[in-house]
């Protein structure tokens, strides 16, 4: 998709975009000089702590000077925004503009975390269980719209998968057949989302629609009728921690990366899995054919309807087992609308990162970053009001949405119905 | 996909179509058709959800009367009080249109919305923008009720307008798409609330809580005798008028409607595209403020912290509307009249509230499919079956 962005690099829009680019470097640089720099008394220092949960080793704490960071860090911001200026980074604009917005955070933190502490490992776990759901479910967006069927059900296919995993897990005592079943439960919506859209030939975001409001209601219903009752149908169990022996020992990135429940686990390997299979495989050859151009590849024997039904099953499998997540990887017990729109977030998360696993997989940081962000900023209290640092993911989406992803470009066939001649 | 065979078909295209026969299958038997499936599933729901009742049909083969009969029980006290909630008297009536009000206002900006080819999901924001404006201009301003009250819907109008307006700037300008900023929009303009409910601007004096002030006796919308029910209705069903003459008697409307048809065709036309996402947007997020603030003004008076829940609802009316401002009026008082009955449900019943929830999916589900409906009952399809497509894709 980079070299379609990059073959009109010259062209007049692009020009003013960079110089736009680089006036928004120099103006966060002079934002974090003005508010982090000299708006923090000087001879403060910000400590950031640098263990985990299970740290074998124990690290010493890492102490900055806070003014004279924060002004480092600025000065940084600007010498980028006056390069961008003179000379423009051409392609690697945008991992600049990474750079930048990156120094700006960390300029922020320390302004945060002046005369006091952060724990640095601590905010980035959370970050990376909070993105959990959110690239799992933009994965089951990514393997339906792949295939060229628009799945809005995301949100309605967790929830459901959240409260079967906690009802089953419950039933059977075992978190693994609630697991199994959450995901079979997403499933299940998956094939008839399918069954809806491609059967039926329902508009698919009508389709979608259903599934998410049937969710809400069912999931809802049921727990008022059923959990409220019987409190023991409702304690499922979590799925305990894995420590990889060794790799958890090595200092912040052992705890961050190799101290966690299965379900992060999962996540890094079908990030992974899911990429190599779209872009290297036969399978994602076809997946993507029929996602752009459904006629052209029926011509060549791909069974158009057969790719499709397949793929909407497997995003349902993959968003169930977002949805267990909540039951069975982070709560431990199944709460109406428990899911909270994070369905919606994923979608958001899988446009962001232009139908790609992994760019779904770093928009999903983005969300959850800024969401742990908050959490960590309320116990340092920090004199913003909590409502303004909740707002911040949502903004900043819209901006990167608006001002860096500019046209996404889905699918050719996202949405469209395929009729055999 | 294996339809009737291809002969047959030609031969009967070749019929003058009979119109009347069809439009009365069409519009009248496959929608009743499909909320008497939906209630048919609904109360299956009921049944096997009833622990007593499913214990009962455990023991099927000993006893069977037993089990027919509990089920016959709970689904007729359930369903009959949910009807007598609904119409039972005029006092369920009020209700039901009290319900309904909000719902045609929300409803009507989705609809509208897709109109143009976009998919509004932030009514839920735009609603929000509308009580804060309304609520604003009700408890500060002192003023006659024949002056207050318009300048308060006005401003929810406008407050909605403002917030509809950015996702549908963004999309004209950047290109960002209108789901995405719809959605994060909500989550904005209900943090947004939240704050200003803490602020000593909204706060009521001498609360800890995060309740507003109560807007003026001269900004509320007169209620109807000593029922409910209040001008709010009226408003509703004259804006959805509106919203039909906009769209069908327009030059704005048909450009809307062009846009939403093909927005290069209507480039090439010579109309600006950019320029109707604006203007639909705010149309639309007005619609949803007007929403909020009839709410407001008719039901509730003050506000306090979270989404109304309106806007899934939204979606589901502008689509069992099948965008028409009519069909979406019929939906939501059908919407409306299921609201107002479970309250009564649930407390004669002790049916869940939710329960509507899912048979309003199942509604939306079987309405959206007639194909579904017409295998269930053996209805054969007339001529070409046409197929509803709302949005062609998340690219414009």
């Amino acid at each position: 998709m980079s070299t379609v962005a990059a073959a009109p690099a010259t062209s007049r829009v692009s020009i003013r975009r960079a110089r736009v680019m680089g006036i928004v470097f120099m103006l966060l640089g002079l934002a974090s000089a003005w508010w982090f720099g000299f708006g923090t008394e000087g001879g403060l220092s910000s400590s950031f702590g640098l263990n985990g949960r299970s740290a074998a080793t124990e690290l010493p704490a890492l102490v900055l000077p806070s003014r004279e960071s924060a002004l480092l860090l600025a000065a940084v911001c600007a010498f980028l925004g006056a390069i961008q200026l003179t000379r423009g980074f051409g392609q690697r604009t945008y991992l600049v503009l990474g750079v930048v917005v990156g120094c700006f955070i960390l300029a922020f933190l320390i302004w945060a975390a002046r005369d006091d502490s952060l724990n640095m490992v601590g905010m980035l776990q959370s970050t990376l269980l909070r993105s959990v759901p959110i690239t799992l479910g933009a994965l089951a967006g990514l393997l339906c719209e792949r295939s060229g069927v628009i799945n809005i059900a995301i949100e309605g296919m967790m929830l459901t998968a959240a409260f079967t995993g906690a009802i089953v897990g419950s039933a059977a005592g075992s978190t693994w057949i609630g697991l199994l079943l959450g995901i079979g439960s997403g499933a299940l919506l998956g094939a008839l989302l399918a069954v809806l859209s491609i059967r039926y030939r329902v508009d698919q975001i009508v389709g979608g629609t259903v599934i998410n409001i049937l969710a809400l209601g069912l999931t809802s219903y049921l727990s008022a009728q059923i959990l409220s009752r019987y409190q023991n149908l409702n304690s499922p169990g979590r799925f305990p921690v894995i420590e990889i022996p060794l790799l958890s020992e090595i200092p912040i990135v052992g705890p961050l990366l190799f101290a966690n429940n299965i379900f992060v686990y999962l996540m890094f390997a079908l990030v992974i899995f899911i990429n190599v299979a779209l872009f290297r495989s036969r399978w994602g050859l076809r997946v993507r054919a029929v996602g752009e151009h459904p006629k052209a590849a029926d011509t060549v024997g791909i069974k158009v309807l057969r790719v499709r039904y397949r793929n909407v099953m497997l995003g349902g499998a993959m968003a169930g087992l977002a949805g267990s997540y909540f039951t069975l990887g982070s709560v431990g017990r199944f709460d109406e609308n428990m899911t909270g729109g994070r369905g919606f977030i994923a979608l958001a998360a899988m446009i962001f990162g232009r139908w790609n696993p992994i760019g779904a997989f770093g928009a999903a940081l983005v969300f959850g970053f800024a969401d742990s962000l908050q959490n960590k900023l309320a116990i340092l209290q920090v004199p913003i009001a909590s409502e303004f640092l909740l707002m911040a993911p949502y903004i900043a989406t819209i901006l990167v949405v608006a001002g860096v992803v500019g046209r996404a470009r889905p699918p050719a066939a996202d949405g469209q119905l395929y009729i055999k001649e | 996909m294996k339809t009737e065979a291809p002969p047959a078909e030609e031969k009967k295209a070749e019929e003058p179509p009979r119109k009347g026969r069809s439009l009365v299958v069409e519009g009248i038997l496959i929608p009743l058709l499909a909320l008497f499936s939906a209630l048919v599933v609904g109360a299956l729901v009921m049944i096997f959800t009833n622990p007593e009742v499913a214990r009962a049909w455990t023991s099927f083969g000993r006893n069977p009367g037993a089990a027919l009969s509990m089920s016959w029980e709970l689904v007729g006290t359930a369903y009959g009080a949910l009807f007598r909630g609904a119409f039972g008297n005029p006092t369920a009536i009020s209700e039901t249109l009290v319900a309904s009000t909000p719902l045609i206002l929300a409803g009507l900006s989705v609809a509208l919305a897709f109109r143009a080819g976009l998919f509004n999901i932030g009514a839920e924001g735009q609603i929000i923008g509308g009580l804060l404006a309304a609520s604003y201009v009700g408890f500060t301003f002192d003023l006659p009720l024949a002056l207050h009250l318009p300048l308060a819907l006005t401003a929810g109008f406008i407050g909605g307008a403002a917030w509809g307006a950015i996702p549908g700037f963004l999309k004209a300008k950047t290109g960002a798409h209108e789901v995405i900023t719809t959605i994060m929009l909500n989550f904005i303009a209900l943090n947004l609330l939240t704050f200003f409910l803490k602020t000593p601007i909204f706060q009521r004096p001498g609360r800890s809580d995060p309740l507003s002030k109560e807007v003026a006796e001269s900004a509320r919308l007169p209620s109807f005798g000593d029922y409910r029910v209040n001008w709010g209705i009226v408003l509703a069903l004259v804006m959805a008028v509106l919203v039909w003459y906009l769209l069908f008697r327009t030059t704005i409307g048909f450009r809307f409607r062009a846009v939403g048809a093909n927005p290069h065709a209507a480039a090439y036309a010579g109309m600006s595209v950019a320029g109707a996402y604006v203007l639909v947007m705010a149309f639309a997020g007005g619609l949803s403020g007007l929403a909020g603030a009839a709410n407001l003004l008719g039901v509730t008076y003050s506000m306090s912290p979270g989404f109304l829940n309106y806007g899934f609802d939204a979606i589901a009316l502008a689509l069992l509307g099948r965008t028409h401002p009519l069909g979406v009026v019929l939906a939501a008082l059908l919407f409306g009249a299921l609201r107002a009955g479970s309250l009564v449900m649930q407390g004669t019943a002790a049916v869940g509230v939710d329960i509507i929830v899912v048979i309003q999916a199942l509604i939306i589900m079987f309405v959206a499919a007639p194909a579904l409906v017409r295998e269930i009952y053996r209805i054969r399809a007339r001529g070409a079956v046409e197929t509803d497509t709302f949005t062609k894709s998340w690219a414009s």
